[in-house]
């Protein structure tokens, strides 16, 4: 793989060139505020990408390892006076560092080769392992496991990532969802709903209310079946040519110009989605369909506002008051710069107070496969957006992307000793399908 | 000597890998680059000390630095030198509510002294444009000003005392909370603004005022640039202070609204963002004179702001407009000459001829009300050509600003960018008092050598 010419040598310089280091990305940045260190700041990281586009740094392991240790959270780019295109070049970058192979280790591999270029490649391995995971789960097997002492047998690494099993619906999305839901009367809009990969297995229920949604509000839904990953994994952890392979995969399995709108429930998924024409644009075949089907995409919470979607009205009995707080997704309002959308739909809701929560545009760790990857800084920062969550005393944490919910449902069952209840963590989208049902 | 810092302040304060060192090879400023030796974090003045007394021990030279954010390359690296970094000096000391003053070590944000004070009721007004990440020690040593200049001063105005780790490592305390306080020379004077070239400021202690009551905000937009200038001196002779009184020209209007989206005019040629505070009734006076001043010399629109949280907004906007303006040029170079207020409609059009004559794009923003002016060079520093014209027009805007009663930095110090102008400001007599009272603080010119003036 060596003899790749390097990305960060012949990008674009001015990309590199538009980080003019006045610092104001530094309070925004996690990593920065972790350490108070400039390599783990934006305008730091783009120091170092810049000495190897000069050829003052070679891809180091020390640069490997803080492309590593950047969350990929994109609040930099929001923070940014001068318009830095900073997930540009964070892909550019995780890329060198893995042509480079400065920091190889057991769980990296793991990510790599089993999770970005098996399961997340082949629906069927990705729907396998749900099934097994939620057999070891339902099966009680875990707790044998987890009781038996044998994980502390085993490598740490290996322990840890049992760890990371996260609960699996007993269905998934192609058998709850019909391949094409029509509304009652006619239709005004045309759609395509992606059901994602975490999102079709572990939150199958998301995938249902988004479908409910649509419908009550006047749209064809499509769903096609067996869907592909859209390559939003990889495309963080280094793997361009991965990605680009399961973009072009998802452009001949849906034509963008048969629909009105393509929707993504996922926040990570959505961002990388809308990207596609960015990441095909020298693809002499792909790149015209990239480009129609990047302006076609829609985060389910934008497009709902920009059809105007109908206000549930209270249920006969009354609306219950329900105190709810909204957790920002990062790729949600740093990387699409949707903010006011999510919060304009559970406004809507009959009984719900919003209460605004502290620090709510902060990574709350999840970041793809960062809780795997930096243990650490994923939970020191759960644990500062919990604390942050439970300032507002909300009943209900509203969130639109499934790895911070998964992260954040982790975070709240694991605690010991924890006095208050724990809130229930959900997307906006089913509080919304969940109210329409009430209306009913 | 690096393993003598690692036993004065741990592994983990000091920094030697050239991934961690390459970061800190820059600051705020364009174009100026140098590595350190190592990076080191303080926490205490008694560690700063110690580590002054190592420096000077190994001959090394200093440069202390807070977040970075400099434009004038005052916390540059000199080659080879030992990077002391403030930042992790941050504790809030105390507020005294009773004589309105607040004590704060070097490395805490500006942005969270102003917080602290607000909390209290109190205000703290310097607001230089990187306030949410400049450190106060930071402010002190470059002698920050801002937006409220015009009314409130800059940072010197609120500093009345001062803790200094002087260059062999002696710790010296200057000033107190007295208003009133004539005992000896203003020793804390000498190290504001100077840039880390005297001492190490480790702790500031910084006078507080009673919240203004009310602010109002307006937005004047302007087709022609000499009408804005106009509205400002008539302002100004209707014997109207207002709190700030920027201004932006059309490229700047274009750039801040393409980053942060507060509706500002996309067709105006000039504009000004006005802002008076102070007792309610005088400031709803005040505002309703502002806009009568603003259309009778010839704003096209003028608009209030609706509330405290526009008006913030409008505010942050503005302090995005350096960096906002990297939109358009690879290179971005930010200059704060500054003439007396009368004469701020003449170095106006002097930049912008100036920027015609040598082929050169410029913009202009900057506090109208106290005549410091941003002519900001949009260009590329890979263009040796450009950057020679850019290198002339610089000279040219310089000895303009001199001639008419002005300086060569309002708010941003000499450093490295300006050193090159100072002699031609300062004439020979205090040049050499500047050598003077540096030969006798650093007598080994081991702090930040080579900044403001070569010794």
């Amino acid at each position: 793989m060596s003899e790749t010419p390097s990305l960060l040598k012949s990008l674009d310089y001015s990309v590199l060139q538009q980080c003019m280091h006045c610092g104001l990305c530094l309070p925004s940045c996690p990593t920065y505020l972790e350490t108070g260190r400039e390599r783990n700041s934006p305008r730091g990281r783009i120091s170092l990408m810049r000495a190897i586009a000069d050829g003052e740094l070679g891809a180091t392991k020390g640069f490997a390892d803080e492309m590593s240790y950047c969350l990929g959270c994109l609040a930099c780019t929001t923070a940014c006076p001068a318009g830095v295109d900073y997930g540009t070049l964070f892909e550019a970058g995780r890329a060198e560092a893995e042509r480079s192979g400065a920091s190889s280790n057991p769980v990296r591999f793991f990510i790599r080769v089993f999770t970005l270029r098996f399961l997340l490649f082949r629906p069927w391995a990705l729907h396998l392992a749900g099934r097994l995971m939620w057999l070891y789960d339902a099966s009680r097997l875990r707790g044998l496991v987890r009781a038996s002492g044998i994980l502390a047998l085993l490598p740490k690494r290996i322990g840890e990532l049992e760890r990371q099993v996260f609960p699996i619906r007993r269905h998934f999305s192609d058998e709850i969802i019909a391949p094409l839901e029509k509304p009652r009367g006619d239709a005004r809009h045309r759609v395509a709903v992606l059901t994602g990969c975490i999102q079709d297995i572990a939150f199958s229920d998301v995938n249902r209310a988004t479908v409910d949604v649509l419908v009550a509000n006047g749209c064809e839904v499509e769903t096609p079946r067996a869907q592909s990953c859209c390559g939003s994994l990889h495309v963080h952890n280094g793997d361009l040519e991965t990605a680009r392979a399961l973009a072009r995969r998802q452009l001949d399995s849906l034509d963008p110009g048969s629909f009105d709108a393509i929707i993504s429930n996922s926040a990570g998924c959505g961002s990388h989605l809308k990207r596609f024409g960015h990441l095909l644009a020298g693809d002499p075949v792909y790149a015209g369909r990239a480009a129609a089907w990047s302006s076609k995409v829609r985060d389910i919470s934008e497009w709902l506002v920009e059809i105007s979607f109908r206000r549930p009205a209270p249920p006969r009995s009354g609306p219950l008051p329900l105190v709810v707080t909204y957790h920002e997704a990062c790729h949600l309002c740093h990387g699409q710069r949707i903010t006011s959308q999510p919060r304009e739909i559970l406004r809507a809701i009959p009984g719900v107070e919003l209460r605004e929560c502290p620090e709510a545009t902060m990574c709350c760790g999840s970041a793809g496969v960062y809780s795997l990857a930096q243990p650490e800084t994923a939970n020191w920062l759960r644990n500062r957006k919990m604390d942050n969550i439970r300032s507002t005393k909300a009943a209900v944490v509203a969130t639109a992307n499934p790895g911070c919910q998964l992260h954040l449902q982790k975070g709240f069952t694991t605690i010991i000793n924890d006095r208050d209840p724990h809130p229930r963590i959900v997307h906006p989208i089913v509080l919304l399908a969940e109210a329409y049902h009430a209306q009913e | 000597m690096i393993e003598e810092l690692i036993g004065l302040l741990g592994k983990d304060n000091v920094l030697v890998e050239r991934e961690d060192l390459i970061p800190y090879s820059f600051d705020a400023t364009a174009a100026l680059r140098r590595m350190p030796a190592v990076v080191v974090f303080p926490r205490t003045a008694a560690e700063v000390s110690a580590v002054l007394r190592l420096a000077q021990g190994h001959k090394a030279p200093i440069v202390a630095r807070g977040s970075g954010t400099g434009l004038s390359g005052g916390s540059i690296p000199v080659e080879g030198a030992v990077v002391l970094c403030l930042v992790k000096m941050d504790k809030l000391l105390e507020l005294d509510v009773r004589n309105f003053t607040l004590r704060a070590q070097a490395g805490v944000l500006t942005q969270a002294i102003y917080d602290a004070a607000d909390a209290a009721g109190l205000f703290y007004p310097p607001d230089p444009g990187s306030m949410k990440v400049s450190t106060i020690g930071g402010n002190v040593a470059e002698n920050s000003g801002g937006l409220r200049g015009l009314k409130y001063g800059v940072t010197r105005d609120y500093v009345m005392g001062l803790e200094v780790v002087l260059a062999d490592g002696e710790i010296c305390r200057l000033g107190n909370k007295c208003v009133k306080d004539v005992a000896g020379y203003s020793l804390k004077d000498l190290f504001i603004g100077s840039e880390g070239t005297l001492g190490i400021v480790t702790e500031v202690l910084l006078r507080l005022l009673p919240k203004p009551a009310a602010k109002q905000t307006l937005l004047a937009t302007y087709s022609r640039m000499d009408a804005a200038a106009e509205s400002v001196s008539a302002i100004i002779a209707a014997g109207i202070v207002p709190c700030t009184l920027e201004f932006l020209d059309s490229r700047t209007i274009r750039c801040v609204e393409d980053y942060a989206h507060v509706g500002l005019p996309l067709d105006a040629d000039a504009l000004l963002l006005i802002e008076a505070d102070g007792h309610p009734a005088a400031v709803a006076d005040e505002a309703a004179r502002i806009r009568e001043l603003c259309e009778r010399n010839g704003a096209t629109s003028v608009r209030l702001a609706a509330d405290s949280a526009e008006a913030e907004r409008l505010a942050t906007a503005r302090r995005s407009a350096f960096s906002a303006l990297a939109r358009i040029k690879p290179t971005t170079i930010l200059e704060d000459a500054t003439v007396p207020r009368s004469e701020l409609g003449r170095m106006i059009r002097f930049i912008q001829e100036t920027g015609a004559r040598h082929r050169l794009e410029i913009a202009i923003f900057g506090h109208f009300g106290d005549g410091n002016l941003h002519p900001t060079f949009l260009t590329d520093e890979r263009d040796a050509d450009e950057m020679r014209r850019v290198e002339a027009a610089m000279r040219e805007i310089f000895a303009h600003a001199l001639s008419l009663g002005g300086t060569i930095t309002g708010e941003h110090g000499v450093g490295l960018a300006k050193k090159a102008f100072l002699r031609q400001q300062f004439g020979d007599a205090s040049y050499a008092l500047l050598k003077t009272v540096k030969r006798s603080l650093d007598p080994h010119n081991l702090l930040n050598p080579g900044k403001i003036f070569d010794p």
